[in-house]
This record gives C-alpha cells, structure tokens and sequence, in this order.
C-alpha cells in the first residue's frame, strides 16, 4: 500500500522518539531496578519485583559486586524531549487520520474483516510464516489492523499517562488520575510493562517488516512506492 | 512555473511566515510570564522549556496530594548523605542551637534566624510524598514554616523572581521562582513525623517543595538569598543541578 507523506514522515519521527525514549527508559530505570505497587516504594518496603540487573546507584542492593554508570542527567531531559516530539507527532498523525480518511480506510476493519473466517484466515498465514502476496500488501490485514489501533489508541495514551502520573506536579494537578491507577509507584510499575509491550511490538514489526521483504517495505515507508521489488529481493 | 507549484509555493511561504512569526510571539509571552526555565540552552532547552512552561501554567492553583497518617511510610526512609563537614559536626555537637539561616538578596530586612526563631512562627505541617528522580519514594509528615512566612518577615522586593537556597554542603544549592517559594506547602521544615527532623532526612533544616522531586528539596539549608536573576549564581544555569547535568525544574 502506498504510505503518504504524512504518515511516512511521522513514521519516521516517531521511529527516532521511540529510540530515544527506550534508551533513555532503560538508563532511567537501572538506577532503581525494583517495581512497587501502591504510591510509595524504596529499598526498606517489599517489592513486587526485582529485574536481575545491577543498579546504577550504589544504595540499591542488587546482589552485583559493582555500579553501573549514572546517566540519570541527560536520559531524563532527553527523555521528556522526546516525549515531547512523540506527543505532538502522535496529535498531527491522529488529527490528520480523522480527517484524510486514514483512519477510517486503512486503520479500522471493514466489515467483511471482521468474520471468524477472515480472523482464522490471518492468523493461520501468519502462523505459517506466509508472505503477502500482491493483492494483500496493498492494504493492512485484520491483525495489523488491530495492532495498530491497539499501539496508537491504547498503549501509547497509557505509557504517556503513566508516565505523566509520576511527576509530582502533575499529580498535585489531576491527583485522580494517579489514584485511579493505585499510585504513583503502581503508575511507574504499569509505565514499565506498557513500554515492555510497546518494545515487543517494535521486534514483532521488524519480523514481520522482515517476512513481507525488508527492502520493499523498507523504500515504500522512505518513498512512498511499494510496487515491485525491481531488485529481486 | 506551473500554477500548482506557484500556489504550494505561496502557501509554503505563508505557513512558514506564520509559524515564524508564531514562535516569536510564544517566545515573548513566555519570557514575560515567566515560563523560561534558566537551563533553556543547549541540545534539551527546548524540551525543559516545554516542561517548565507547560506545568507552570497547569500548577498556577495546585496543591501537592496530602496522604492521611495511616499513609505515612514505616519505617521512615533516609537516603545516603555524603559524609557532613567539621562545620557541621560542631554544629550538631551543639544541639543545633548555633544553626543560623541567613536571609538577604532583594529583601527590605535582612536577617538571620535562629531555629527557635523560625520555631516560634505559624507553623504548617502537611503529610506529602517525597520521589526521588531515581525511582524511590516515601511518604512523611513534614513539619515547618512556609517560606512565604519567612520572606513575609524580610519583605521582598517587587522585583524578586526567585529564592536561591544554600546548604552547609557547599555542592548544593538550588533555586525556585516565586510561584513555589510562595507556594502555601513549600515549607522550612524542621519536623517530621511529629518530632525533629532527622540528621538523614536534612535536619535540622530543609527546604521542602513537595509539588517536585526530592532533588530540589535541598537538606542543611543554611542561606536564602531572593533575587531577580539567576545568571549571578555559580555558571548561571539556576542551580548546581543542571551543572551536574539534572534539570533545574524538578516537577516532572
């Protein structure tokens, strides 16, 4: 299918935040491996987990012999820089969806998707590891139907609230909106496993971008044209 | 030149024109509200002037979440303190009664408080959350005077935008703008949890700010100083913080 330029560039915007914010993420995270339940946590209450990591700060104890580097600094403001970016890029992507069709043609399944028969059908090419033939690869499938939706209407709004509800600002501002998720370190807990999730859908992306024909796929994102692969693949 | 180029031409311009002109007028409201944090230079100004702006205008009215006692972590939680100099060791021999806290910059009345002083002033006590930027947190009940108090007792001068606070561990020092530093929950605290606060929560002077992060709730507070810039303060960035690479706004 051809990709317009909207969502070929935020595509691509998108692709560097994600980066950013996963590696920003995990380096945020080795300062305190451990995930909480409730508002508070440290290392004299009882965790709910423990990643078997070492820390980057020496308080925490990890069973390692050693500290990793703090680089709490610059991950944080880089962090929220690309938060930013990923936001507005996400605001632009979903307006424009609503109003150029997007949306509704290529997001939401059609009616005949939504069968057992159509579901079974995706489900069993994908299992047998099928590549799209022609026909198929000009529109997205039932199953990458829902997974987009499922990435941009649900974990992307979660991993941003969830990560909103652990500043104390915002807090002090919407306290309801921590609450209801049973705290600022249940917040935290929950922002964790959504990006867990966020990175397990970029791996399976990358699988099936892989399956369907790196290169063609890869230029029909870059340029627009899906076409025939003119090189053989 | 075809007639569709001239035309996406003449809307690039003007789209352009109009985004440019759209920065300018962001840029000066939000230098004339104050929505400019000092640490707006460099590869991540952009996205701390975003976060400063954008809370400051959201926290205008907020109060920080206060927890009932039940909430109050047990056992109470204190981090690591870099080991305390001889100053304070000779300080703290003394029951803390020599422990002054110095007050001047943009003020009418300089002046320096004892620790029975700021005691025998309206005290507030508030039960909050404390999170580090780590990923730790705990909840304490922490007992003070506001610091609206103090610089009420100073006057500050109209044109004070910040208080600069000092600590007997010269590599700390931080600022606020007045929002928080007049802000009813920023407290000079001097208990916690019903009694003193202890020597590894900051005793027997701490400035608490609970609507940010533990970082710029800065322990031994020794010195205030109100002021309308920050550019005269260490590499004018604000803070010891963004000097060490950490956001001077510590909200988020």
């Amino acid at each position: 299918m051809r990709h317009s330029a909207l969502v070929r560039v935020t595509h691509w915007i998108t692709t560097l935040c994600f980066l950013a914010l996963l590696v920003t993420g995990i380096e945020i995270l080795i300062s305190h491996p451990r995930f909480y339940w409730g508002e508070t946590g440290n290392i004299h209450t009882t965790p709910l987990f423990k990643l078997p990591i070492p820390a980057s700060r020496s308080s925490v104890p990890t069973g390692y012999g050693y500290v990793l580097p703090d680089q709490n600094g610059w991950s944080r403001y880089l962090h929220f820089q690309s938060a930013w970016v990923a936001v507005l890029t996400g605001l632009l992507y979903i307006i424009s969806s609503l109003f150029s069709g997007h949306l509704r043609k290529n997001l939401l399944p059609g009616g005949a998707d939504l069968s057992w028969q159509a579901f079974s059908s995706t489900i069993a090419n994908h299992l047998r590891f099928k590549p799209p033939d022609e026909e198929e690869s000009w529109s997205y499938n039932l199953l990458q139907r829902l997974t987009y939706l499922l990435v941009i209407f649900v974990l992307f709004p979660l991993v941003i609230w969830t990560g909103l509800a652990m500043s104390p600002a915002i807090a002090s501002v919407f306290p309801s909106a921590v609450s209801v998720l049973g705290g600022q370190q249940s917040a935290r807990t929950i922002h964790f496993f959504v990006s867990v999730a966020l990175f397990l859908f970029l791996l399976v992306h990358i699988a099936m971008i892989c399956l369907a024909g790196f290169r063609k796929r890869l230029r029909a994102m870059i340029t627009g044209r899906a076409g025939i692969d003119k090189e053989g693949a | 030149m075809s007639d569709l180029s001239r035309r996406k031409l003449i809307i690039g311009g003007l789209a352009t024109a109009a985004g440019a002109s759209g920065l300018v007028v962001a840029n000066g409201l939000a230098k004339r509200y104050g929505l400019i944090p000092p640490d707006n230079g460099g590869l991540y100004g952009l996205g701390e002037t975003l976060n400063y702006a954008s809370q400051r205008v959201l926290t205008s009215h907020s109060m920080a979440r206060e927890f009932p006692r039940s909430e109050i972590s047990n056992p109470p939680f204190a981090n690591d303190v870099a080991p305390l100099g001889e100053a304070f060791k000779r300080l703290q021999e003394g029951a803390f009664a020599g422990w002054r806290l110095l007050v001047d910059g943009m003020v009418a009345r300089p002046a320096s408080f004892s620790l029975a002083e700021l005691k025998s002033y309206p005290s507030r006590s508030q039960i909050t959350h404390l999170a580090c930027e780590e990923g730790w947190s705990y909840i304490a009940e922490w007992i003070g005077v506001p610091l609206s108090h103090v610089l009420g007792v100073v006057g500050i001068l109209p044109q004070a935008r910040y208080v600069v606070y000092r600590s007997i561990q010269p590599d700390w020092w931080d600022s606020v703008d007045m929002a928080d530093a007049l802000h009813p929950q920023t407290l000079v605290a001097y208990g916690m949890n019903g009694g003193e606060l202890p020597v590894g929560n900051g005793g027997p002077l701490r400035l608490r700010v609970p609507r940010q992060l533990g970082y710029k709730n800065v322990k031994y507070i020794t010195r205030l100083t109100v002021t309308d810039d920050l550019k005269r303060f260490g590499e004018g960035l604000g803070s010891a913080s963004p000097e060490g690479g950490y956001a001077w706004y510590a909200g988020i």
